[in-house]
């Protein structure tokens, strides 16, 4: 067993906190103030491989391993968690399911394309009634000759409005209950009938642009049912396992963020005259952050492990996501109360991760969904 | 067009702190990276290269796990590698030396390219040493330069002013940070810099005696920069600057 990072996934962290300080952090703060989505840093992820880590490269990915997949999610997410989710929902909840699920020909035609950011992807699940049950979806999918009409509308998808190639989960078979549900590719381009509906103004990651999809009589072609009929269920829960991945790693990021602005304001803060950091107060939440980290990364870091051995890792990545976000949220508020009034002003940078971290508590399965994955695993 | 790139590996620069009790720097536990300027030298060199065609080949006299950090060069472009293990004290002739013993071991070359300086200890000497212990020109501080199959052409930048200077082959030229943006490897070039192939000489194999050291390091000390913490309590204005002019004369920064 060890616990260092390989030659080469060292470099991996190196070169992406270096791209992510020079090209992402300059302007974080105007991509959340503006809400506005992060094209330009996008098309600069592309040539570096950023859209494409696990992809094999015969399909113009980097076909690298999970843990460097985590390095890069959570090296972005320092700098601008929502370019960090972009990225995870790109990587791990679109260009996988079709390296794991597609045909050959689906992955010719679609796999390129989202490695080179040609197109930005989104995975187009939850509905108003269906989040963490899934299975009382209600947008429906019927063969019409060659083609799949599809009725029903998505909510809350990240990247809804700016992103090309969707997957799409609808019911092709209600009797068959969780066994009717299948996932279609859709590429808005050149697909009728896709509509964008309403933009969601949110609390933290600003960036990434979330919204409803409005499926009227949408006609996807016959051969882009990703899987067979049916397998939509299996397909969303085997992917969202690996995107739990991505978001532990986002919150990483964040958290890690969190504990190096603490430590910098700590140490420059001035107060009955010494740095506050000199105050046992401080050096305990401190503590407390930095070692929540570490158990976090170590999770993570199993749960990409054992991702890469094959078999269920269900479980281990639902721990992860779970402590990492936890460890995001606890960070992201005892960073806010060392910086004190200055944590409460948009000018210091703690007060965006403390917007950002909460939604890692909730998208891609909420801490209960994940307490309930992990309790039915130790309970079976 | 072959090029030969002097890399240096240095601890990260802007991590060391001084040790309040010994005011020493404290060099342990601080990350490896290969100092700045050098990695535009490498920059240029590619560009070069895939102008003109031939390889870039890395050379580096330091550590010898230094080869994770050479790897780094060679995802960004750089062809191979030669790694001269020295874990002794860094003495400016002995390094030259012995990079002057690694270049011939590489054999025929147009260009050697080296930063205009290290950032740990800024000193400049390397590149100047080695172009004069090899007798070939060398133009230093280039901001821009041209190279064509009869001629390069450096900008020199003095500070001041800019002078462009033109050499024939075999030149050494010493670049600045401003003379390009270093690029950033992909995720498959990272992948692909472990294949290129990475050649471990000792001192022994490129000199046939190593110099003694002509640099005695006495000390490494930290600059004090401790505060007086004097406060004067409130006071008419003259009065107070005189008191203040006063205790600037006593500590003779006036």
């Amino acid at each position: 067993m060890d616990f260092e990072l390989t030659d080469k996934q060292k470099m991996i962290k190196n070169m992406v906190r270096e791209f992510a300080q020079k090209e992402i952090a300059p302007v974080a703060e105007e991509i959340d103030k503006e809400e506005k989505f992060p094209h330009e840093i996008i098309k600069k992820m592309a040539p570096l491989g950023l859209l494409a880590v696990m992809v094999p490269q015969e399909y113009g990915g980097a076909g690298l391993d999970t843990i460097s997949y985590a390095i890069v999610i959570e090296e972005i997410s320092k700098e601008c968690a929502s370019t960090g989710v972009i990225a995870s929902v790109h990587n791990s909840l679109v260009s996988w399911p079709i390296t794991e699920f597609g045909t050959k020909a689906q992955k010719e035609k679609f796999l390129p394309i989202l490695a080179k950011g040609e197109k930005i992807g989104a995975f187009a699940a939850t509905e108003d009634n269906a989040g963490t049950d899934l299975g009382a979806l209600e947008t429906t999918a019927k063969l019409d000759g060659d083609e799949y009409v599809i009725n029903g509308s998505k909510t809350f998808i990240t990247s809804g409005k700016d992103a090309e190639i969707h997957i799409v989960f609808a019911i092709t078979d209600k009797s068959a209950g969780h066994k009717g549900i299948s996932a279609f590719i859709v590429d808005k381009e050149k697909t009728e009938g896709f509509e964008v509906g309403a933009i969601f103004e949110k609390l933290g990651i600003h960036g990434s642009v979330t919204s409803e999809l409005i499926f009227k009589d949408m006609r996807v072609p016959k051969e882009n049912l990703l899987g067979e009929e049916g397998d939509g269920l299996k397909i969303a829960l085997a992917t969202l396992d690996g995107g739990r991945l991505g978001i532990a790693a986002q919150a990483l990021g964040i958290a890690q963020a969190a504990l190096e602005e603490s430590i910098e304001y700590s140490k420059n803060r001035q107060q009955f005259g010494r740095p506050i950091s000199k105050f046992q107060a401080i050096q305990w939440k401190l503590a407390d952050m930095a070692t929540n980290i570490d158990a976090a990364r170590l999770l993570l870091y199993r749960a990409c492990h054992a991702k890469d051995q094959g078999g269920r890792f269900s479980r281990e990545a639902a721990m992860a996501k779970l402590f990492a976000s936890e460890a995001a949220m606890e960070a992201a508020v005892e960073g806010v109360q060392i910086h004190g009034g200055y944590g409460y002003i948009k000018e210091y940078k703690i007060e965006r991760l403390f917007r950002d971290a909460k939604i890692t508590e909730i998208y891609e399965g909420t801490s209960e969904a994940q307490r309930m994955v992990i309790s039915r695993d130790i309970l079976k | 067009m072959n090029i030969i790139v002097c890399a240096k590996q240095i601890v990260n620069v802007t991590d060391i702190r001084i040790d309040k009790k010994t005011n020493k720097p404290v060099l342990q536990g601080l990350d490896n990276k290969i100092s700045d300027i050098d990695k535009n030298a490498v920059e240029e060199a590619i560009r070069v290269r895939d102008e003109k065609g031939g390889k870039v080949t890395i050379i580096m006299v330091g550590p010898s796990e230094a080869t994770e950090t050479v790897k780094e060069l060679l995802a960004m472009g750089a062809d191979e590698a030669l790694l001269i293990p020295w874990d002794q004290d860094y003495d400016y002739h002995v390094v030259s030396e012995l990079l002057i013993g690694g270049i011939k071991k590489l054999g025929d070359y147009d260009i050697i390219l080296c930063g205009e300086a290290s950032l740990d200890l800024f000193s400049g000497q390397i590149g100047p040493r080695v172009a004069e212990l090899l007798d070939i020109p060398q133009i230093t501080y280039a901001q821009e330069i041209g190279a064509d199959d009869e001629k390069v052409v450096g900008d020199r930048n003095l500070g001041d002013s800019i002078v462009t200077v033109e050499s024939s082959y075999p030149v050494l030229i010493t670049v600045t940070k401003e003379i390009n943006e270093p690029r950033l490897p992909s995720l498959m070039d990272i992948l692909g810099a472990a294949n290129k192939p990475i050649e471990i000489l000792e001192a022994d194999d490129v000199v046939s005696e190593v110099s003694s050291p002509t640099v005695e390091t006495i000390d490494i000390t930290g600059v004090s920069m401790d505060r007086k913490n004097i406060i004067y309590e409130e006071m008419p204005v003259g009065e107070a600057v005189s008191k203040l002019v006063e205790s600037l004369g006593k500590e003779g920064v006036i």
